[in-house]
């Protein structure tokens, strides 16, 4: 049997926003994916380490206060530093299109703004996530 | 309120109309969908009667303005005498920028403040904590100490305009700092007006900036509706708040029982501890949203007006003004769309207009750019156009509850009555309020309208224009705010160097007397408002209350 597609969700930071980020992690979980969600108030530190614990596939970050410059780039900077360049990391919000290529650059492969089809995030996971 | 045969041939005509007129059309060119269905699930008929309302009572159920049940307002002249107070929730960066939006809103013609604190504040850590990394002034100011809210103020008649604070596990401190500031500048605390949200259910259900566990979290909103009434009587110390629940995907009945539950929550609590209803209740006011569907928000402000009412009346309270809802509106955010921002001021029109027409006693209007950031000058500056111009030209404020009698507004308010006392009923058997959120209830409950909302909207059952719908190849060009990349930097020199400069034996005596009443059961507000004067920071004294009460953890539902 073909193994599922493993994701973690993860609230970075002090952002207590979480309707996007249990939304999405349903649509996944309904598309068949193993969802693993963290809960509020995740340090990088902690979501790296759940990330490996749980030998997840996808990182799924979610913020809505606007620390994501800073807090998104502390996670894929410390799996660069861990050697987790497999693990695909997305990222979700209230981001400004300039923001965009910024967090390209720095590894956060796929950004989904408000208004995004739950079905475009399934996709690209999909099409995205390394065997 | 209509006589027996006068409602019989009512219900003949509409036999009949169903029969010969509105069947055979249907029949011919069907309806553009099989069910019409509001954002709460009730189910909505062709056309509404004086058939639907017959079992109300005019006097008992509907009756008039600033009298009971209040559903037609709660004051007698509503509108038609004052205006509501319209207030832009601000904050933005360090206090000196935020205090410069104050003045450019005032300048426009605002006229109350309602500060918006960033994250750090709002889980009472002071700007040079580990964990305020990246969120300095992000969404909202940051108030680490006195200082800060010294700088807030500056040059802002506080003794004239009133200020509403979105603060809830430190509102006591952040609460204290603003009384202390005005004492400091000679205005007695008798005479400051303003809200604190102060509402911890609704952190634990919805917003999730909570502080310490259920327990000494009520303690403190006790404290302060005590210390209020006695010493600071022209303030609000709770806004029991809906807005939170219903962004967080709730519907429009969820928001409804769930916020007027957490008030009844508050006032058994207080009761609980000896303090007399008619001499807190006047104090209590609510926060509701105002999101889409038109008539339903209308319905559902003059709803709660009704229950609180019924309610409170219940409980015990004897005074008239015990039994007044009084609630401030904000339209609601997460309706707003990054894709062409500018049809947000539509939405926001007609949101406002609902919370206007439902009797709201003070309003936010949301700027077009917020859901890409926070909002510009000239985006904020659109949105308080957008109040005065339902205040000033369209008429809607000449006569009291405009809706009132409408056959499909007072059928709905009905219902959502109805519904609100199940969702009562639910929670009871739970075993109240603070025990259903334990178990997870109202999170699942929202978390399960938030994904059936959005499945409807992916799915193309719920058009959004602009998202799903009506889309363009727009390239987001509006202007965003930018903010002072230094005012980190100077906060936290301001904090060092405040740490430095106070008396620092007397912060931390103060410091430690208010431990040593937070382990007792004494009223800590006295306690905290000694802290503050004396310049302990907003972080320190929350660590002396986190030492004490623990932290709470909530489980992660999904």
């Amino acid at each position: 049997m073909e193994r599922k597609i493993r994701v973690l969700v993860a609230k970075p930071g002090l952002d207590g926003h979480d309707r996007g980020a249990k939304i999405v992690a349903r649509a996944l979980r309904n598309a068949g994916m193993e969802v693993i969600y963290t809960g509020l108030h995740q340090t990088a530190d902690m979501i790296v380490e759940t990330a490996v614990q749980e030998d997840v596939d996808v990182i799924g970050l979610s913020l809505l206060s606007g620390a994501h410059m800073t807090l998104f780039r502390d996670i894929t900077k410390l799996l660069k530093d861990k050697d987790m360049r497999d693990v695909l990391v997305v990222g979700g919000g209230v981001i400004p299109e300039e923001d965009v290529p910024v967090l390209k650059k720095a590894g956060v492969a796929g950004v989904f703004g408000p208004g995004t089809r739950t079905e475009d995030i399934v996709d690209f996971i999909r099409k995205n996530v390394k065997p | 309120m209509y006589d027996k045969k006068e409602l019989n041939r009512i219900k003949e005509k509409k036999i009949d109309w169903e029969k010969n007129r509105y069947s055979k059309l249907v029949r011919i060119h069907p309806e553009r969908k099989d069910k019409f269905e509001n954002l709460s699930g009730t189910e909505i008929k062709n056309i509404y009667t004086p058939e639907d309302i017959e079992h109300l009572e005019y006097n008992k159920d509907i009756g008039f303005p600033g009298e009971y049940p209040f559903l037609r307002g709660v004051h007698s002249t509503m509108h038609r005498g004052r205006l509501w107070t319209m207030r832009q929730f601000a904050g933005f960066g360090s206090a000196e920028e935020t205090n410069e939006r104050y003045k450019y809103l005032l300048e426009h013609g605002e006229t109350g403040l309602s500060v918006a604190f960033d994250y750090p504040t709002l889980y009472g850590y002071d700007t040079d904590h580990l964990l305020a990394r990246g969120e300095f002034g992000k969404c909202g100011v940051a108030i680490s100490s006195l200082k800060d809210m010294e700088i807030l103020f500056d040059g802002i008649p506080v003794d004239d305009v009133t200020t509403s604070m979105t603060i809830n596990g430190p509102a006591a401190i952040v609460w204290a700092m603003y009384v202390a500031n005005a004492e400091n500048r000679g205005i007695s605390k008798k005479i400051i007006g303003g809200t604190i949200q102060n509402d911890i259910l609704k952190e634990y259900i919805a917003q999730k900036s909570f502080i310490f566990p259920p327990a000494p979290s009520m303690r403190l909103i006790v404290d302060t509706f005590e210390y209020g009434f006695k010493q600071v009587p022209r303030w609000n110390t709770i806004s029991i708040s809906g807005y939170h629940i219903r962004e967080a995907g709730s519907t429009a009945v969820q928001e409804l029982a769930f916020t007027l539950g957490d008030g009844i929550e508050y006032v058994k609590a207080a009761m609980k501890r000896g303090l007399d209803i008619d001499k807190f209740a006047p104090r209590l006011s609510f926060f509701f949203n105002a999101h889409n569907d038109f008539f339903e928000e209308i319905a559902k402000y003059r709803a709660a007006r009704r229950i609180w009412a019924k309610e409170l009346k219940k409980l015990g309270a004897k005074k008239s003004r015990s039994l007044l809802m009084r609630f401030h509106t904000q339209t609601a955010g997460c309706t707003l769309t990054a894709q062409q921002p500018e049809i947000n001021i539509v939405r926001v029109t007609m949101q406002a207009l609902s919370a206007v027409l439902g009797g709201t006693q003070s309003l936010h209007t949301n700027s077009m750019d917020e859901a890409l950031a926070l909002p510009s000058e000239k985006a904020v500056r659109i949105a308080l156009r957008t109040q005065q111009i339902i205040a000033e030209e369209s008429g809607v404020t000449d006569t009291i509850d405009p809706l009132g009698g409408s056959y499909y507004i007072e059928w709905l308010t009905d219902k959502m009555e109805e519904k609100t006392y199940e969702y009562f009923d639910r929670v009871e058997k739970l075993g109240g309020v603070i025990s259903a959120i334990e178990k997870g209830f109202f999170q699942r409950e929202i978390a399960e309208s938030a994904y059936k909302y959005q499945r409807e909207i992916d799915e193309n059952r719920r058009t959004i224009v602009g998202v799903n719908d009506y889309k363009i190849d727009d390239k987001r060009s509006i202007p965003l705010l930018k903010m002072d990349e230094e005012g980190e930097q100077r906060q936290i020199n301001r904090l060092e160097k405040l740490r430095k400069e106070r008396n620092n034996s007397k912060t931390e005596k103060n410091l430690k007397r208010l431990r040593k009443a937070a382990e007792g059961d004494e009223n800590m507000m006295p306690y905290i408002l000694d802290c503050v004067h004396s310049y302990a920071t907003l972080g320190e004294t929350c660590d002396v209350l986190r030492g004490v009460f623990g932290e709470y953890v909530e489980p992660a539902i999904y």
